[in-house]
């Protein structure tokens, strides 16, 4: 796609312009272009202050609203080895979509979108619970296979998408039509529970205080982030989805690079597949991560990352989760019936995009200053 | 080229004479007149946003919302007409353009805020689905004189057949949009923007309204649909159509439209659903497969145009 634009903007700047008019829009759209890759050639830089800033301020605001609804949100109590209280609950309820947001936030940088994950999660609950039925399986086992699900799915929606050239959007399709299936396939039609409680471990078990779910996010946020950021990875992934032929003439594998990208996907899906399934104690092909894989697109949005690629930021991708879920959370807290949880999720996601949108910020602003000046004209008479 | 133009249209349809003759030889009163309007009647909904997911994806873009539409259009003609007591017609004659007007704002939303489709018709899909739940969580139940009528309307066609009302609608439409699309300049503007939308613009082509239009037009159809399966289900249920976005998306790439925009037809778009359409009947009248069977079915089927389209065009995308 990438390339394609550019070839485009070749071609319109080559044409003869017969129409006075024309040049002037043309540079108006070249300059629009250019401030917009600019603004994107500062993928990575930490020190973009504002960035952080508003996803941040936004869970900051639905915080405070829960407080004012419920001043004990915040309080935490230490019970039987483990806290207990409404953020713990938020972030250990919120795990899986974290966990996709993270496969996602790096899918999306190289300029992809993977709508297989939830799929991926179903497969791998699927897979786990039934080996957990097979006598004398060792749970690494288990574990492995569980994963193994997530690196073969991250590669064969790797290889449509960088070797056979198909688009993101298709060639993850496949996937989560084909992927439910085979996860059904799997299971033969069934739910399948299991008894299994060192695997249920990772489900509901609690370390140190906090809940399983909470420190598989963690661990991978940092194994991702220290193999992203002190390694040239990253950058390669950016500079994957900012310009993938371009990246290639500068000697970059970009379809290694983005093969990568949809694995990492692939292993966050299956690890959250086996998180749910672990939680229930149970592998149900139907319903396990539906729809997630578009909670986990959210996620990467809300935190800021545009679908274009180019950059990505995995704690911005978290924040974007949690405000999914706090959002949920503040419905429930307010004791509005559940039926407006979806309105209300819908409205927020629309501001947010809102926001985010250079036009209609400077439509806010113009809006603003017109009320500033009309009243300083006020002041003036 | 022309030849090449059309292949996948070609395969498709072959496939689909050959599932039936299979279906027919294996299974009595599989081959009957009966399967085929049944094949329309049950699959008219679908058909209907299939046909609105092509235009938008033809322009370059996707539309997510579509199921929720279905429901949202669904619920709302149900309580209108059985708590409020309204006509139907009137109903609709409010509806379509409640509908419609929810699509153009998604437009205008793509278009005016360069926000992408993907993203907007996904906070669309909540919205919609998120009102159709305030008004109602529980189906409601449609009992009306003139729904009774609507069903009794149709055709009868030797073998036991029925063309019934939705088929009769979803074929007014189809020809509708096959004018549309390749006799306007409305139509001509559609591929026009998918195939390069700044090239368009240098051309004269009115972006913006085309782009509005498209998603509004979409939303419609969307909203029609809703209607018809009111004709189908007798009711409006907040959580009906979940899914059916991702099965018209698979029936427009089944139907050799590609994904990029610029280049595909509507009648392949039908022919896509009617060979997902024939898949089920034939899982349906074997009775030993099992439902996911379709799923992984539709998969490689999807997975098979999809590499056909890359191999039809690979001398395009090795030049750009």
């Amino acid at each position: 796609m990438k390339s394609s634009t550019n070839n485009q903007d070749q071609a319109v700047s080559d044409t003869p312009t017969s129409n006075e008019s024309q040049p002037v829009q043309l540079s108006e759209q070249e300059q629009a272009l250019a401030v917009a890759k600019s603004a994107r050639y500062q993928a990575g830089a930490s020190n973009n202050f504002g960035r952080y800033l508003w996803p941040i301020c936004a869970l900051i605001l639905l915080l405070a609203v829960n407080l004012v609804l419920d001043p004990s949100f915040f309080s935490l109590s230490y019970q039987d080895g483990r806290i207990y209280g409404s953020l713990i609950d938020i972030l250990n309820r919120c795990a899986p979509v974290a966990l996709l947001a993270i496969g996602m936030s790096v899918v999306i940088a190289t300029g992809g979108i993977d709508l297989s994950v939830g799929a991926v999660m179903a497969i791998s609950g699927a897979v786990c619970a039934n080996l957990l039925l097979v006598p004398d399986v060792a749970l690494v086992t288990v574990l492995l296979a569980g994963l193994a699900v997530g690196i073969v799915a991250g590669l064969v929606n790797g290889s449509l998408v960088s070797y056979l050239g198909i688009q993101p959007i298709v060639a993850t399709l496949l996937l989560m039509v084909a992927g439910r299936g085979v996860a059904q396939l799997i299971n033969q039609g069934q739910i399948i529970t299991f008894q299994h409680d060192s695997f249920a471990f990772i489900g509901v078990g609690n370390w140190l205080g906090l809940p399983m779910p909470i420190w598989i996010v963690i661990g991978m946020l940092a194994v991702t982030q220290l193999l992203l950021r002190k390694t040239a990875l990253g950058l390669f992934i950016e500079s994957v989805g900012c310009n993938a032929s371009a990246s290639r003439y500068l000697g970059i594998n970009d379809k290694a690079v983005k093969s990568f990208a949809y694995v990492i996907a692939g292993i966050c899906a299956a690890l959250a597949g086996m998180i749910s399934a672990a939680n229930i104690q149970g592998s149900d092909a139907n319903n396990a991560g539906l729809w997630l894989e578009l909670d986990a697109i959210l996620a990467v949005v809300i935190g800021g990352a545009s679908l274009i690629g180019g950059r990505f930021s995995l704690v911005l991708a978290i924040t974007g989760a949690l405000i999914i879920q706090t959002l949920a959370t503040t419905i429930i807290v307010s004791g509005l019936p559940a039926k407006f949880n979806l309105l209300i999720k819908a409205l927020v996601i629309l501001m947010v995009l809102l926001l985010q949108s250079e036009k209609f910020r400077k439509q806010l602003k113009a809006l603003f200053t017109t009320k500033s000046s009309a009243k300083n004209l006020g002041e003036a008479k | 080229m022309m030849a090449k133009r059309f292949l996948p249209l070609w395969i498709t349809t072959s496939l689909l004479v050959v599932l039936f003759l299979i279906g027919a030889s294996q299974y009595q009163g599989f081959g009957s007149l009966r399967v085929v309007t049944n094949l329309f009647s049950d699959n008219a909904f679908l058909l209907i946003i299939a046909l609105g997911m092509t235009l938008v994806i033809i322009s370059g873009g996707i539309d997510l919302s579509v199921g929720s539409v279905i429901a949202l259009s669904g619920v709302l003609c149900s309580v209108l007409i059985t708590e409020y007591q309204l006509h139907p017609l009137l109903v609709f004659a409010i509806v379509l353009p409640l509908g419609t007007l929810f699509g153009a704002l998604m437009g205008t939303l793509i278009h005016v805020y360069r926000l992408q489709p993907f993203i907007v018709t996904l906070a669309g899909m909540f919205l919609a689905r998120g009102l159709a739940t305030t008004i109602s969580e529980q189906s409601v139940e449609i009992d009306h004189p003139f729904y009774d009528m609507v069903s009794d309307f149709g055709w009868s066609l030797p073998g036991n057949a029925w063309f019934d009302a939705s088929s009769m609608i979803f074929a007014l439409i189809l020809i509708f949009v096959v004018i549309v699309m390749h006799f306007t300049r409305f139509g001509t503007n559609i591929y026009a923007l998918g195939g390069s939308e700044q090239s368009a613009q240098l051309m004269g082509v009115p972006v913006k309204k085309t782009t509005i239009s498209i998603y509004a037009a979409s939303s419609f159809l969307a909203t029609l649909a809703g209607i018809i399966f009111t004709f189908y289900t007798f009711s409006g249920y907040a959580l009906a159509g979940v899914g059916v976005e991702l099965d018209a998306i698979a029936a427009v790439v089944i139907g050799g439209t590609l994904l990029s925009g610029g280049s595909g037809y509507v009648i392949g778009t039908v022919l896509g659903v009617l060979l997902m359409g024939i898949i089920q009947t034939y899982i349906t009248f074997d009775g030993t497969l099992s439902s996911w069977w379709t799923k992984i079915v539709i998969g490689l089927l999807l997975f098979f145009f999809i590499v056909l389209q890359k191999v039809l065009n690979r001398d395009k995308s090795t030049h750009s």
